[in-house]
């Protein structure tokens, strides 16, 4: 069996994969963000909440409806992003006009409410969600066994990047978008509505937290701090591949949850802290991130 | 970045609030006349659910139930530590430097060890409840510090001895990199050794920041380790679990230990999870008629209608018996010095309806017998709560590290 820096060759196979499924996840959660940063020009801190708040309507949905997982990956994120709506009309749209630092307290601010509501009702300690029947079971790769569900994560993340992708960058809706948030005074003048622009952005951020809620449910406890564990590192992503770039957070989120991946088994104990060196790397060297626009 | 801030958030607010309790300059012989219990544990994180709110209304179900006919009032308060041993400190100075008499809890290994020091320096009294490090009666003993439910030398003896006796003689360890994984680790090891195991490696994962643990049982596959021994607890083991079950690892042969469960964990996991594991815990409401009995009267005063668990029904015997000691030697004695109260805490018996009858050792460790579970299957549970099977009993004698073992400095054997 051949060796790579003392590990033999299938196990570091293995851990490319897992870092690669973990990446799936960090993609998803800072393409939301990126998006909505993007278009909206906030720092959506409530991110984690929301992601949380998926994973949690899901269980809510198999519990007291008695719907599956299957319903929850469509309804879930559609009911956080109506919350989410209704938070952007209500509060976050007012801010538009003010310094970034405006929106990032508000938006921490109503993450750290929402986590505490979770908390006080149903404790710290996570609820059961188990992974859907058509989805259980493991293929047995040779150098690891495989669970179904991650390859299943792996998969709906690529064709969600990638739809979000092609939504802005190739469709009339995607382009209206991109030109509002160069000039918004001049697109409104040829007779588009902005304002609801903004607000369906930014719903639409919020669901994709919620999709990845959804996704994650089965394989992590669902618990209050689920969203909060993640979304630091999701904010490195971010920063990363440059703020608001999709492309940018799409591709690093896969990467750095390869370099993470790594790590856990060169250094575990540094695990938690490869990503914001390298955030801090990138910073030095570019500083408006790998792939932002200075 | 963000989580320490939204932390020291949180803990002012909270610090706030468990300070605007205490009274400011309001009659000063009432004042002189109140006992203050002081119950700090993770009000907002991970082990909420293990002490928390529910914690603090077993101490105050507890001064209730002792009355304030006796004398003297008690009064009990809480805050949150958040997990983090500077702001337990600050928490703790605060409380003692402000009349709080005893402080109760504290969970989390680093904070408990933290706050061990500030009691012993303002010779106060402190009893830990939910922090698992053995250190605390041994070389970190203090003579103003008692250790009342469990620790990692307790836990080790149990599910890491009926481990290795089933045949898992080699060992994997998933830690969580700080004071209390390590301790864990430690003293599980040397029971694996010392039943001719051995450890085949291991890994130190940061925590809190790691809900991901996909790569670390891989690595722990890899090195074909008979078990795997997850030095963790709360969120961390229920996903170790949970990860360990999707990716095949128990149907390959390989044995899980969670050497720190709570019967909250259980909860959360389902049983479909975690049937069959084994876990160690000194209280179990359905062991018999006198823990039904109590576990039945408090429960419907508890957040989301938990059953106490061996952390809070903990919080319960300690205040009783910390109370009976104060009505034994006056209020006034047990405000000037925590380790007369502590003596004669050590010289009087506990008994309550948690616990049954237990000693409290010199060195600070409560001695209760320890018992070995079982997760039941969803066929053999009747219902919400009802989780583990009996499987082995250690007698109070046998469960503890010996008195001669531990290193405490102040103890003469």
């Amino acid at each position: 069996m051949d060796d790579i820096f003392g590990i033999p060759a299938p196990l570091l196979f293995g851990q490319l994969l897992l870092g690669l499924i973990n990446g799936a996840f960090y993609a998803l959660l800072s393409l939301g963000l990126a998006v909505i940063f993007g278009m909206l020009n906030v720092i959506n801190f409530a991110h984690g909440a929301q992601f949380m708040m998926g994973a949690f309507v899901a269980w809510m949905l198999l519990e007291y409806a008695g719907l599956n997982y299957w319903w929850a990956l469509i309804l879930a994120p559609l009911l956080v992003g109506v919350f989410g709506v209704i938070l952007e009309r209500t509060m976050i749209a007012r801010l538009y006009k003010l310094d970034h630092l405006y929106g990032l307290l508000l938006t921490f601010g109503l993450g750290l409410i929402i986590e505490g509501i979770f908390r006080n009702q149903y404790g710290s300690s996570g609820l059961p969600y188990r992974i859907p029947p058509q989805l259980s079971g493991a293929w047995d790769l040779g150098f690891m066994y495989m669970p179904v569900y991650r390859g299943w994560v792996v998969a709906v993340a690529v064709v969600m990047c990638i739809g979000t992708w092609l939504v802005i960058e190739k469709t009339k809706i995607g382009s209206y978008l991109r030109a509002s948030t160069e000039n918004a005074a001049l697109v409104q003048a040829f007779g588009i509505n902005v304002p609801r622009l903004m607000t369906l952005t930014y719903g639409a951020g919020v669901a994709l937290a919620a999709f990845a809620g959804v996704l994650a449910a089965p394989i992590y406890s669902v618990n209050p701090q689920m969203g909060s564990n993640l979304i630091i590192i999701v904010f490195a992503v971010v920063v990363i591949g440059g703020m608001g770039s999709i492309l940018g957070s799409v591709i690093t989120g896969f990467g750095l949850g390869i370099i993470e991946g790594l790590t856990k088994v060169f250094y575990p104990e540094a695990s938690a802290t490869v990503i914001f060196v390298v955030m801090a790397i990138v910073l030095l060297a570019r500083p408006a991130g790998l792939f932002g626009r200075a | 970045m963000s989580r320490i801030d939204r932390r020291a958030l949180l803990g002012a607010t909270a610090g706030a609030a468990a300070l605007g309790v205490l009274p400011g300059r309001r009659a000063r012989a009432q004042a002189a006349n109140t006992i203050r219990i002081g119950v700090m544990n993770d009000q907002s994180g991970p082990y909420r659910d293990i002490g928390g709110p529910n914690g603090v209304m077993m101490a105050q179900i507890a001064a209730q139930e002792f009355g304030n006919g006796r004398g003297f009032n008690i009064e009990v308060i809480g805050a949150d530590h958040q997990n983090r041993p500077d702001v337990g400190v600050n928490i703790a100075r605060q409380w003692y430097d402000q009349g709080v008499d005893m402080i109760l809890d504290v969970p989390t290994s680093s904070v408990g060890l933290a706050v061990n020091s500030v009691a012993r320096e303002k010779n106060k009294v402190y009893i830990n409840v939910g922090a698992a490090t053995a250190d605390l009666t041994g070389p970190q003993c203090s003579p103003n510090t008692a250790h009342w439910v469990y620790d990692t030398y307790m836990l080790a003896k149990s599910t890491g001895g009926a481990m290795v006796r089933a045949g898992g003689d080699s060992w994997f360890f998933i830690t969580a990199d700080y004071a209390f994984g390590h301790a864990l680790e430690r003293d599980t090891t040397a029971f694996v050794r010392a039943n001719g195991g051995r450890v085949a490696g291991g890994v130190r994962y940061p925590f809190p920041a790691t809900s991901d643990f996909s790569s670390f049982l891989v690595q722990a596959q890899a090195s074909r380790a008979k078990v795997i021994g997850f030095a963790n607890a709360g969120a961390d083991t229920i996903n170790c679990i949970k990860q360990a079950a999707e990716f095949g690892i128990t149907r390959r042969g390989t044995k899980l230990a969670a050497l720190l469960m709570f019967i909250a964990d259980v909860h959360a996991l389902g049983l479909e999870s975690a049937q069959g594991l084994v876990m160690t815990e000194s209280f179990y409401w359905d062991l018999d008629d006198r823990t039904r009995a109590f576990s039945r009267r408090v429960q419907p005063r508890l957040n989301n209608r938990a059953m106490p668990n061996m952390v809070t029904a903990g919080n319960y015997s300690a205040t009783l018996h910390y109370l009976k000691a104060v009505a034994d030697i006056g209020v006034a004695a047990s405000k000037v010095s925590g380790i007369e109260v502590m003596n004669r805490m050590k010289g009087l018996p506990v008994e309550d309806e948690a616990f049954g009858r237990g000693t409290l050792r010199q060195d600070g460790r409560m001695m209760v017998p320890s018992y070995l579970f079982e997760v039941k299957s969803p066929a053999e549970s009747r219902g919400p709560w009802d989780y583990l099977k009996l499987l082995q009993t250690t007698a109070a004698d046998e469960a503890w590290r010996p008195l001669s073992e531990g290193g405490c400095p102040f103890v003469r054997t």
